[in-house]
Order: C-alpha cells, then sequence, then structure tokens
C-alpha cells in the first residue's frame, strides 16, 4: 500500500516538473534505441567499441550534474571533481584487478601437486599485480580488494572522506573564490603525484588496468557487458538527475542558489554556509566517485594522467557550454562536448586541406576547443541552456 | 730448479749488457716471473732504463731472432723479392743497424699484467721527470693506488718537487702509501692523523679501507681481536666508520643482519641446524606423494600451512626428511650466539685513529651538505620566484587569475629556442632573446587582455576558466608548431662551470645566475611598482578604477599596460627556466600550479610575500627530499600538501593584508 | 527597559588607523536608537563587530538575553541568536523569488539535513502571506526579487528580517535612496518593528531620524560623543562642530 502511495507521489512529483519527465524520457528512449541497434542484444548495427564511448558519455554526464551542483548552483568552482571520479575508478579497479588474478592465480595452481595455501594465492597475486612497480606484497590499501561489497562501499566512502577532509579545511577558514578552485586544483596535483608514485600502493604510472574484463564473467562476450554497462550507467544518470533535481528542488536548492549569489547575506539569515558547502561538496563528490566507477571498467585503464589538472577544467567546460545552473543543462553539455571530442581526436574528422596548409583534427580539436570556450564564456555565459531557454519563451511568447 | 734458472743475471758493466744477460726473462715475459728483472732495471736507473721500459710497455720493443739483440723498427718498403723489410736500431743505443726481412725480427708483446707491472717501475722515473705534466699524471694513479715500492721514490721527489701544488699532492699520495703499507702502527697512525680535516673524497676512500671489517658469529665474543660492533639482528646498520648503530622501528628492513641472514651464518658455522625455508618443505612434501597422498594426508588437505607442516612432521618422524626449525627456535638460536665484526686491521690504535679522523671529516661534510641543501633551496626558490613573478603582478596586483600564465613562461622559452636557430653565438643569443621575449609575450599578453580579460573584470571564476581555455590552446599551438619532442635552449660556455668550494660543495654557475636574474627582477619589480608614474598608476587603477579615472588616468590603459608588463616579466622568466630545463609545450604547465601557490602562501599584493612563498616552497621541497632523497614525487606530494594546510590556518599567506571587511 | 545588547569598551584598528575607539553603551529591549556620525565614524564597522564580520582588538560584546559574549560567535551563530542586519545596499536574492527570499529567512531549522527534508508547512505558508502584506508584498510573490523597485528590495530585506524573527535589527541606512512616500512607510515600519523587539538604525539623513523620534546616539571617530533625544543632541556644541555644522 505504501509502495503504491510512494510511486504516486514520485508520478505527481514528475508531472509537476515536466522537464524531469522529458529528460528521463529522452533517456529511455535512447537507451533502448541504442540496445536494439547495438550488439550484444540487439541488431549489432552499432558497434561495441561505440557503445562503450557511449556508456562512458553517459558516466561523464553523471559527473557533470555533479559539477552543476557544486558550480552553477553552489558556486564552487572546484576542480577537483575529476579526482573523486578517478578515485572511485581505482576503488573498483582495484577488486576488479585483484579478483581477476586471484582467478588466474588459482587456475595456474591447479597444475601443481599441492594445492595452494592462501599465502601462496596472496603472494603470486601480489606479484603477478605488483611485479611491475618491483614489488611483490600486497599493500595495506588492498586489504579489502578481495571483497567486492567492501570495494563498492570504498567507491563512496573514500572519496566522501578525502571530500569531507578537504571541504572541512578549506570552507572553515573562508578560503572561496579562485583560490578555492587553485586549491581543488593542488588536492588533486597532489593527489596525482601521489597515484604516480611506485610505492603508492596503485602501480605508479601504469595505473590499473584490464578492467574490461570483470572477474567470474570472462565467458560473457564484450558486446554484451558493454551493453549491460551502458545500461547501468543510463540508469545510473537517470538517478542522479532525479537525485539532483530534488535537491535542487527542495529548501536546500534555495540556500545553495543563496550561498552561490551572496554568501554573507545567507550566513546573516542564520546559515551556517560553511556546512552547506561540505554538504554539497561530499554529495558530489561522491555522485563523481560513482560516475568514475562506471566509467573505468569501460574505458579499461586507469592511471594518473586521468587525474591532469586539465581533465576538471574539461568537466568545467562541459558545464559552461551546456549551461550553468540548468540540471539539463550539464548533460546536454557534457554528452555534446564529449562526443564532438571522440570524434575529433578519434581522427574520424575529414582533413581540411587550405592550400599552404591542412587542418589535421587531431592536432587542431583542442585549439578550437581552447578558443571556443573563451567565446562561450564571453559572449555565451548562460550556454546551450540558456539558448534553448530563450528559444522556449520566444515560442510562448 | 726452474727458479734458480730465472733468477736475473746481475751485470754491472752498461746498461746495454746488463739487458741483453737477462734477453730471455724480457722477451718471454709473465707477470709471475717479470718482477725480479724490472727490479734491476729499476735499481740501474738513468735515462736509458726508462727509455727501454717506456718502449717495452708500449709494444715497441722487437728483437732479431738470431742474436736476440734488442731493437727498434720501421717499416720500409718491399724488397726486390717482394719481402718485406725493415729498418731497426738499437734499442739501447740507438744506433742504425740497418735493412733487414720483416720475418727476421720479433715484436715484444708483454701481456697487461706485464705492462701493469712496468708502469709501476717507471713510476719513480716519471716522479722525477722534467715534465710536470708528466709528474701530475703519475701522481694521480698514485693517489688511486699505490705500492709499496712506490714509497721511497716517492718520498725522495717530495724532496725534489719545485711545484708547490704537486708537492702536496706528493704528500697526500705519500701518506696514503703509508695508511696502505705502513710498517709501523706508529707511522700509520700519524699519517691517518695528518688527513685530519680534508674533505676531499680521495681521503675518505683511502681512510675507509683501513677501517674495512668482517662479520663473524661464535658463542662469545672473543677477548682478542680487533672489535669493530656488536650486531644485532633485525636491529643495528653498519656506519661508515665500522661502528655499530640501532635502528628505529621504521627503519629496521635496512638492517645490516637480518634473521635469516644471521641464522644461515650460525647454520654455516655448524652452530645450528639448517632451517627449513618453506619452498624446501614443500619439495620435500612433493617428492613423498605416492598415490595421491602423503604419508596418511590426502593432498587437498595440504592447502594451508598448519596442514603442510603436520604432514611434514610426519616424514621427519619417519627420518624420510631434516626436521623443522620453528621460528621460535631461530630466534631462540640467534639469541645464544653472538654476532659482531672485527676490524681487519688488527691494531686498535690505527683503526681507533682512522675512525676519529673519518667522523671528524664526516662531520664536516654533513656541514656542508647542508650548506648544499640550502643553496639547492635558494635557487630552486630562484626558480619558482622567476616563473611566479608575472603571476605577482597580474594576480597579486591586479587580481586578474591568468591560467595561460604558464604558456607565457614557455613561449619564453621558445622565443629563445627560436632566436638561437637565427644567432649561433650562444651570449649574443641570450642577449637578444631576453628583450625579444618580453617583446613577444607583451605583446600576447596586451592581446589577451584586450580581447579576453577586458570583458571578464567582474567575473573572476570565468577568467579563470577562459583563460585555461587559451592555455589549452596555446600549449597545443606550441606541439603543432614545435613538435612534442623537447627543444633545446644553450647557455653559454661562460654558465656550463661550477664554482666549487671543495669536493663537497659545488654551484653551478647557471644556479648563481639565475639566482642573479631572480634578485635583479625583485628589484626592478620594486623599482617600477614603488619609484615610477606607472606602478603608482597601476596601483591607483586597482585599489580604485573609478576614482583613477576621475583623476585622469585612463584605466583601459593602465590595464592594458599592467598586464603586458606582467606577461612579459613571466617571457623572460621563460628563457631563463629554459636554459635551467629544456623547452617543451609543457614547461609552463609545470610550474603554474606551484606558481599560484608561491603567490598566494607568500600573500596576494606583495611582492616580498612573493618573494617569502617563493623561499618557503623552496626550502621545504628540498628540506623533504633531504629526508627521502630517491622519490622527488614524494617530495611534491608532500609540499603540495603542506602549502594546502597552510593556506588553512593563514589564508591570507604570509605576509597578510589587513583591511575593513576584506571578505565582503 | 532592561539592557538587550552591551558594547563594552571596544577598539579595533585598520593598519594603524583606529576605526572604534573604546565605544561603550548599551541597547535595551524593544528599543529604538539611531546612530548618526560622519563617514569613517565607525557606524558600519560597529555593526561589523557586532554581527561578527570583524574581530576588535580589545573589548566584549555581551548578549545579554543568555550572557554570552558575541565575539566568540560565528555570524551565523549571532544570527541564530536573534540579531538581524539590513545592510545599506538592499541585498536580496535576486535570481530567486519573493516568496523564496522570505521562506529561506523563516526562523526554522538550519540544519542542512533539516533543511533539506524540509516540506512547507500551512503556518509556514500563513506566516509568509502575513509578512508580505506588513512589506506590501503580497501580489509580488512569484516575482523574482530582482525585478523588483530599489524601494521594494529594502522592504523585501526588512520582511526578511521580520521572518527571522530577531531580538535585535540592525538597519545600515534605510531611506537610502528612496522616494518620499517610501520614506514615510518605511518609518511607519520601523516604529512598528520597535513595538516588539529592538531596532537599531545608522542613518545620515536628519529629517527621517527626527521622524524616527527616538534617542540618538552620536558616534565620532570611533567613540560616543553624545547620546539622548535629538534635540538634546543637535544642541550640543561638539556634535554641530563635527558633523552638524557642515
Amino acid at each position: 500500500m505504501s509502495k503504491l502511495f510512494q510511486e504516486t507521489v514520485l508520478v505527481q512529483y514528475l508531472f509537476r516538473n515536466p522537464s524531469i519527465l522529458i529528460f528521463l524520457g529522452t533517456l529511455a528512449g535512447v537507451c533502448l534505441a541504442v540496445t536494439i541497434l547495438g550488439e550484444g542484444f540487439g541488431l549489432g548495427l552499432i558497434s561495441t567499441s561505440f557503445i562503450k564511448t557511449l556508456g562512458k558519455t553517459l558516466c561523464l554526464c553523471i559527473i557533470a550534474i555533479a559539477m552543476d551542483l557544486v558550480w552553477g548552483f553552489c558556486g564552487i568552482l572546484s576542480l577537483g571533481h575529476f579526482a573523486f571520479f578517478a578515485l572511485g575508478g581505482y576503488m573498483i579497479g582495484m577488486w576488479m584487478m585483484f579478483a581477476r588474478t586471484k582467478i588466474i592465480v588459482i587456475e595456474a595452481a591447479k597444475n601443481n601437486v599441492l594445492p595452494p595455501t592462501p599465502a601462496e594465492i596472496s603472494e603470486a597475486v601480489g606479484t603477478q599485480i605488483f611485479g611491475v612497480v618491483g614489488g611483490a606484497e600486497i599493500p595495506m590499501v588492498w586489504a579489502f580488494a578481495d571483497s567486492l561489497w567492501a570495494q563498492i562501499a570504498f567507491i563512496v566512502l573514500v572519496p566522501g572522506l578525502l571530500a569531507y577532509l578537504f571541504g572541512w579545511l578549506a570552507f572553515r577558514s573562508r578560503v572561496n573564490g579562485v583560490y578555492l578552485s587553485i586549491l581543488t586544483q593542488a588536492m588533486t596535483l597532489a593527489l596525482s603525484l601521489y597515484l604516480l608514485q611506485n610505492d603508492s600502493g596503485f602501480r605508479g604510472n601504469n595505473g590499473l588496468s584490464g578492467l574490461q574484463n570483470v572477474p567470474g564473467l570472462d565467458d560473457v562476450p564484450q558486446s554484451i557487458l558493454s551493453i549491460t554497462f551502458f545500461l547501468v550507467s543510463g540508469l545510473a544518470l537517470a538517478t542522479t538527475y532525479l537525485m539532483a533535481a530534488a535537491v535542487v528542488g527542495s529548501k536546500l536548492g534555495n540556500i545553495i542558489r543563496g550561498i552561490r549569489d551572496n554568501e554573507a547575506r545567507v550566513r546573516f539569515l542564520g546559515y551556517n554556509v560553511e556546512s552547506y558547502k561540505l554538504f554539497i561538496f561530499v554529495l558530489t563528490a561522491m555522485v563523481a566517485a560513482v560516475a568514475g566507477a562506471l566509467y573505468y571498467p569501460q574505458a579499461g585503464i586507469i592511471n594518473p594522467t586521468e587525474l591532469a589538472p586539465i581533465a576538471s577544467i574539461y568537466l568545467a567546460v562541459w558545464v559552461a557550454i551546456g549551461g550553468r545552473g540548468r540540471i539539463y543543462g550539464a548533460v546536454i553539455g557534457a554528452a555534446f562536448v564529449s562526443l564532438l571530442s571522440s570524434y575529433f581526436t578519434s581522427g574520424q574528422a575529414p582533413d581540411i586541406p587550405l592550400g599552404f596548409a591542412t587542418i589535421i583534427w587531431t592536432d587542431w580539436w583542442l585549439i578550437l576547443l581552447g578558443f571556443s570556450f573563451v567565446v562561450v564564456t564571453i559572449y555565451a555565459p548562460q550556454g546551450l541552456g540558456g539558448f534553448i531557454e530563450k528559444l522556449a519563451r520566444q515560442e510562448k511568447g | 730448479m726452474f727458479l734458480m734458472m730465472l733468477t736475473p743475471a746481475l751485470a754491472d758493466s752498461s746498461f746495454e749488457q746488463l739487458v741483453q744477460t737477462n734477453a730471455k726473462l724480457i722477451s718471454k715475459s709473465s707477470s709471475k716471473t717479470v718482477g725480479p728483472v724490472l727490479n734491476t732495471l729499476q735499481q740501474f736507473g738513468g735515462a736509458e732504463a726508462e727509455a727501454f721500459l717506456t718502449n717495452w710497455q708500449a709494444k715497441k720493443l722487437y728483437f732479431i731472432k738470431k742474436t736476440g739483440q734488442f731493437v727498434l723498427v720501421k717499416k720500409a718498403g718491399k724488397a726486390a723479392d717482394g719481402k718485406k723489410q725493415m729498418h731497426i736500431r738499437n734499442a739501447i743505443t740507438g744506433e742504425e743497424i740497418g735493412l733487414v726481412p720483416a720475418k727476421s725480427v720479433k715484436q715484444i708483446k708483454p701481456n697487461s699484467g706485464v705492462r701493469s707491472k712496468i708502469a709501476a717501475t717507471l713510476v719513480p722515473f716519471q716522479l722525477n721527470s722534467n715534465d710536470p705534466a708528466i709528474r701530475a699524471k703519475t701522481l694521480k694513479t698514485l693517489l688511486r693506488n699505490i705500492e709499496s715500492s712506490h714509497l721511497l721514490p716517492l718520498k725522495a721527489a717530495i724532496a725534489n718537487e719545485s711545484v708547490s701544488e704537486l708537492k702536496t699532492q706528493m704528500e697526500k699520495a705519500y701518506v696514503f702509501g703509508m695508511l696502505a703499507h705502513g710498517a709501523e702502527e706508529s707511522e700509520v697512525e700519524v699519517a691517518i692523523l695528518s688527513l685530519a680535516g680534508d674533505l676531499s673524497i680521495d681521503v675518505r676512500a683511502a681512510l675507509t679501507p683501513v677501517l674495512a671489517s668482517t662479520i663473524v658469529v661464535a658463542k662469545e665474543i672473543p677477548s682478542e681481536g680487533n672489535l669493530a660492533r656488536v650486531i644485532t639482528p633485525g636491529r643495528t646498520i653498519k656506519k661508515a666508520d665500522g661502528t655499530a648503530a640501532r635502528l628505529n622501528a621504521i627503519g629496521r628492513k635496512d638492517a645490516e643482519l637480518t634473521d635469516s641472514t644471521a641464522y644461515d651464518m650460525m647454520v654455516a658455522r655448524g652452530l645450528a641446524p639448517a632451517f627449513v625455508t618453506r619452498n624446501m618443505r614443500d619439495e620435500a612434501l612433493v617428492a613423498s606423494v605416492m598415490n595421491g597422498r602423503v604419508s596418511s594426508f590426502s593432498l587437498d588437505d595440504l592447502d594451508n600451512e598448519n596442514a603442510r607442516d603436520t604432514a611434514y612432521q610426519h616424514l621427519v618422524d619417519r627420518a624420510a626428511a631434516p626436521p623443522l626449525v620453528s621460528e621460535l627456535q631461530r630466534q631462540k638460536a640467534i639469541q645464544g650466539a653472538v654476532f659482531f665484526a672485527l676490524y681487519n686491521n688488527p691494531s686498535s690504535r690505527v683503526t681507533d685513529a682512522a675512525r676519529k679522523v673519518l667522523n671528524d671529516i664526516q662531520t664536516k661534510v654533513t656541514l656542508y651538505k647542508y650548506l648544499d641543501l640550502m643553496l639547492d633551496a635558494l635557487s630552486l626558490a630562484s626558480i619558482y620566484f622567476l616563473a611566479a613573478i608575472g603571476l605577482a603582478i597580474t594576480f597579486g596586483v591586479m587580481r586578474v587569475i591568468n591560467m595561460a600564465h604558464g604558456e607565457f613562461i614557455m613561449m619564453g622559452a621558445y622565443t629563445g629556442y627560436v632566436v638561437q636557430l637565427f644567432v649561433p653565438n650562444y651570449t649574443l643569443s641570450i642577449a637578444i632573446a631576453v628583450p625579444a621575449a618580453f617583446l613577444v609575450t607583451f605583446a600576447a599578453g596586451v592581446a589577451m587582455e584586450r580581447l579576453v580579460i577586458r570583458h571578464l573584470y567582474k567575473r573572476p571564476l570565468e577568467t579563470l576558466l577562459a583563460t585555461f581555455g587559451i592555455s589549452i590552446a596555446l600549449q597545443q599551438l606550441a606541439k603543432n608548431i614545435f613538435g612534442t619532442q623537447a627543444r633545446p635552449l644553450t647557455a653559454p660556455s661562460w654558465l656550463d662551470g661550477a664554482f666549487a668550494v671543495n669536493d663537497v660543495l659545488a654551484i653551478s654557475n647557471i644556479r648563481i645566475a639565475i639566482f642573479c636574474l631572480a634578485l635583479s627582477f625583485l628589484g626592478l619589480l620594486l623599482y617600477v611598482m614603488k619609484r615610477t608614474r606607472f606602478g603608482l598608476e597601476t596601483r591607483t587603477v586597482t585599489q580604485n578604477p573609478a576614482m583613477a579615472a576621475s583623476m585622469g588616468i585612463n584605466p583601459d590603459r593602465i590595464n592594458m599596460l599592467t598586464f603586458g608588463f606582467g606577461s612579459g616579466i613571466a617571457g623572460i622568466a621563460g628563457v631563463a627556466i629554459g636554459l635551467y630545463s629544456k623547452v617543451t609545450s609543457e614547461l609552463g604547465a609545470d610550474y603554474i600550479v606551484q606558481s599560484f601557490m608561491t603567490v598566494v602562501v607568500g600573500g596576494v599584493g606583495n611582492i616580498w610575500g612573493t618573494l617569502a612563498g617563493a623561499a618557503m616552497i623552496g626550502t621545504l621541497q628540498k628540506s623533504i627530499e633531504w629526508f627521502n632523497p630517491s622519490n622527488t614525487l614524494a617530495a611534491q606530494t608532500y609540499m603540495v600538501i603542506f602549502i594546502i594546510l597552510f593556506i588553512q590556518f593563514r589564508p591570507r599567506g604570509i605576509i597578510a593584508q589587513k583591511g575593513r571587511a576584506v571578505e565582503a | 527597559m532592561a539592557p538587550l545588547l552591551q558594547v563594552d569598551n571596544i577598539s579595533v584598528s585598520f593598519d594603524g588607523f583606529k576605526a572604534i575607539n573604546k565605544l561603550s553603551f548599551e541597547i535595551g529591549e524593544t528599543e529604538l536608537r539611531a546612530i548618526i556620525g560622519p563617514n569613517g565614524a565607525g557606524k558600519t564597522t560597529f555593526m561589523d563587530i557586532v554581527t561578527g564580520l570583524t574581530r576588535p582588538d580589545s573589548g566584549d560584546v555581551r548578549w545579554l538575553g543568555t550572557n554570552i559574549s558575541l565575539l566568540k560567535q560565528s555570524e551565523s551563530q549571532i544570527a541564530q541568536l536573534g540579531i538581524g542586519r539590513k545592510f545599506q545596499k538592499p541585498t536580496t536574492f535576486e535570481a530567486q523569488t519573493v516568496y523564496e527570499n522570505l521562506l529561506m529567512s523563516l526562523a526554522n531549522n538550519r540544519n542542512p539535513f533539516a533543511v533539506l527534508a524540509y516540506r512547507r508547512s500551512p503556518r509556514d505558508e500563513d506566516r509568509i502571506d502575513g509578512i508580505a502584506r506588513q512589506i506590501n508584498l503580497a501580489e509580488s510573490l512569484d516575482q523574482f526579487a530582482g525585478e523588483l523597485s530599489h524601494g521594494q528590495k529594502q522592504w523585501l530585506e526588512i520582511g526578511m528580517l521580520l521572518a527571522q524573527d530577531p531580538k535585535l535589527l540592525l538597519v545600515d541606512e534605510p531611506a537610502a535612496g528612496m522616494t518620499a512616500s517610501e520614506r514615510d512607510v518605511t518609518v511607519a515600519l520601523l516604529k512598528e518593528l520597535a513595538q516588539i523587539r529592538s531596532v537599531v538604525v545608522v542613518e545620515h539623513d536628519m529629517e527621517f531620524i527626527r521622524e524616527l523620534d527616538c534617542r540618538v546616539t552620536v558616534l565620532h571617530e570611533g567613540a560616543v560623543i553624545a547620546e539622548g533625544s535629538m534635540d538634546f543632541v543637535t544642541a550640543n556644541q561638539q556634535v554641530i562642530d563635527v558633523y552638524l555644522g557642515r
């Protein structure tokens, strides 16, 4: 009975917010179309590698929503959310790599006369995983890597804790504006430098690899795995969208927008601005981490270069191009720019001969992106979302 | 019998006779037998002997097959019958003998062992050579390795030496000789003590073998023998002077003896039964598998240590394998024995003296290393200061956040590279590159201010993003133009050397130059901002643009010029940084976060603050590297974390500006 | 009248300039008080100190309701104690509606989780309606604050303060930039507000203060030089010298 009630509440909620309904409908349509057209379950018109690209794009949309919440709605230009994204990827990657190596080790040990002891297994796993960085012992941080549930918990707990510590320190001492941006970038830099070290326990610059293989599902073809990941990512995006809409639509949404526009005034209303910022910062860090945990199994590999400062800037670019302060804007921006980016950088785009020189897009795309971003910031601060709203208003009136 | 035959015949008439009597030993020399002949030749002495030995060593010596006479040869044309011929002359007197068929003479080819003996024999001759270069060259080898036979000639040479520098070197070599070969304890001791306070590497290298020691295990420490240290396995480490130091809990993996090596030593000495490793145990188990079982155990059950131990015990009980030694038993055995090291040199007077001198030297070396660290920190700070100084203007004074600042540094470095393509003279090219870099980046800065930043003065976060977009584009542009590989920016040769204080402390000239450049930048900037009309107007505009405008200052123009000035300085810094490291498109990106940190840590809006920030970050990074020199990544990580924490507690930096409602 | 806020011998200086110099005075419960003084007399700095924006170098500010020192409280804690502040420039949340502005100000639980779980209650709706009528914005509840006229923004800000239900209201130049009729409404509003709470008004406009008809404190160089009725202080020679005479 109560379940039915909740459902009606949700349905009511959706009908009160048609934009959410439109978004969910579109997303469901895209997911359905890709499933039908793709390999794995459908007609095979879309290649598995493109499905992976689409699945990754959905994950990028999720982190873009997180970025929009923290920047577009709360005014904190964080250049650290890709660090949380990557951390999420590392957390799930640890389990995938550990569990799969363990299966391989046990398989290999079947030829031994003596069945392996737990110590021998962990030694062999350690050598397999950490041989490249000259280690054999399994580091402390991998203590729970054998347990999927523990690592799933870590996906949100570790980035959440990091975000909490960092945010608590930074907000408490009233670091804000560009200072905070630089500080978050420094945090990202510190984390990537840490992960780059061979003795950090995360395989240095080799990172974690072979993540496209899900432990225990070696017999399942990649075509099915990829469409499954794609659909799970779609579901996660829908959930994130609903959650973000709920947060933004609540009274807390009013407060964080207030903080964005005039932090001091919110403080004089008696709100502890720091705890609100911290709440949003940690929440979005966790969302980013979940997105990362879904992204890297589709990418297959994660290494510290993923944390380069430029990644977090891209994130800001997507949100800005999509239109800040609109959840759908973040999604559109992330999907549009990242798909365009993969089109241009994969070498699919045709070269443009100019006579005296040839525009090779793999070389020139970044330049175009960089300058178009300047143009968007100056001339279209509302992004694509602002453009859509303008059109909608014109149609109405 | 054989030895008797090979004993050199002594002849006191002439050198030639002496040589010819020993002809067999010379032409068929081996390192084992050549010694006495060489001694004889050396005792004879004189220029003839030196020339003969030198020719012998250089494989220039031949002998006539029939007579055995030693000759020197010179190739000549072929004879009428087509056979090769040679001019020969007496190897000792130099007197021409004439043309002979090449086949009638044979070359003497001493092997390397013989040649090094000849070289040692030649030493006294060379030490007394008239050419100081030869004397210096010989001394160099002597300082590395001196034989006891050299001591006397060396002493004689010291007395004759006229070049004072060579004389001190000779005295040092003599001391090293006494150290290694001194007969009397007291002599050696005096020699050692005379080295006190000398920081050069060869002194430390000469002292170390005196303190060489050998590890021994026994039931108890013997009363005789020159005890160097008592070793506790897993707990102590060997110091350079041969004594032991205790390790703290963290460093225990570096211990001189681990439990297992210590126990292995006991086993080797027969003090304990052999340790059965896990591998050995498992091999024994595998070897005894019968019908899928080990003794009464099913193989499937042997998937844990306890089960394997129990199964192995069964093998032991049947006497089919040596007994297991448990970890506890191993510990007990180790505790029951003493591990210690004895100095190879039996004289405690000698080792005490060496220890004292070496420790004194080490203390001084450590002191100089600290000094070196400080200088390292200073030059790193100069680099950070150079990288950040442009930002101190654009970000610090104008409060404009320019993420493309790093790319301006890169632009400056590439300008230097391009100038060097056209101007091959390095000194001249650098002299041109500095103003050229300023102009290029000044223009780029002005263009950027006019086209982008001007529109975003009220929106700092957007400025950050827009300039980052420019940074991405400029970096890629540089990649497209110059490629991804590093381009060289070569310093003039007068910047290549180093200013060496001693063997420990040396400062490279380029670091001194960068330090001076940083200093002059500081001076220039302070002068421009505090003493010129332009500086005054800049400060006015940043503090109150409306008021400045009403006073007839054009804020647009000032903003543009100030931004250009800051960017231009970044360009000059780029030339300096390019000289120090390679020029790549990522050159600037490597410095951008650190540069902002430097400005923020120092205190925004204050040039002295930037200096303080650079000094702090440079010192900090070098100090962290000092504790963990192998891991510069870790040093950078900890430094960034430290900076993050520092900003939490002093958000406005080292030199903070105070004012009403700064946050509002 | 029992005292509510006690300012005790506070001093603060910025880079050597003494903005507040051994300032002491008291404000009673349900008192309407005007503070006047020339530019740089320390009026705004005084408000900054009371609301926690600036920390004084010495002295103490005590909140007598609960007898605690305000100097150890953060801005939000001070606001929660019951001190509201209206800024010189109207500061409303322009990207949000009048309703949302008032909703945020309502005296409810300020914990983020409670705020996230907040559901509108009939009681709160009534309260917002009541305040909106009081500040003449009942018709504009769904309008964005940014679309209001200057005077309406001032009222909205006062409304937001009312919704906070403070015991002490600090009002910085409420009449600045208002039309004559808007000013009259503001005077009435402030007087009404002072019925059940203390109100401190900082103002330049002498006419406006005369209309408020209340006790006046004159600040000069960070210290009190006169205090009393409007007629009393305007007769004071020092006040005339430093302020009125010009």
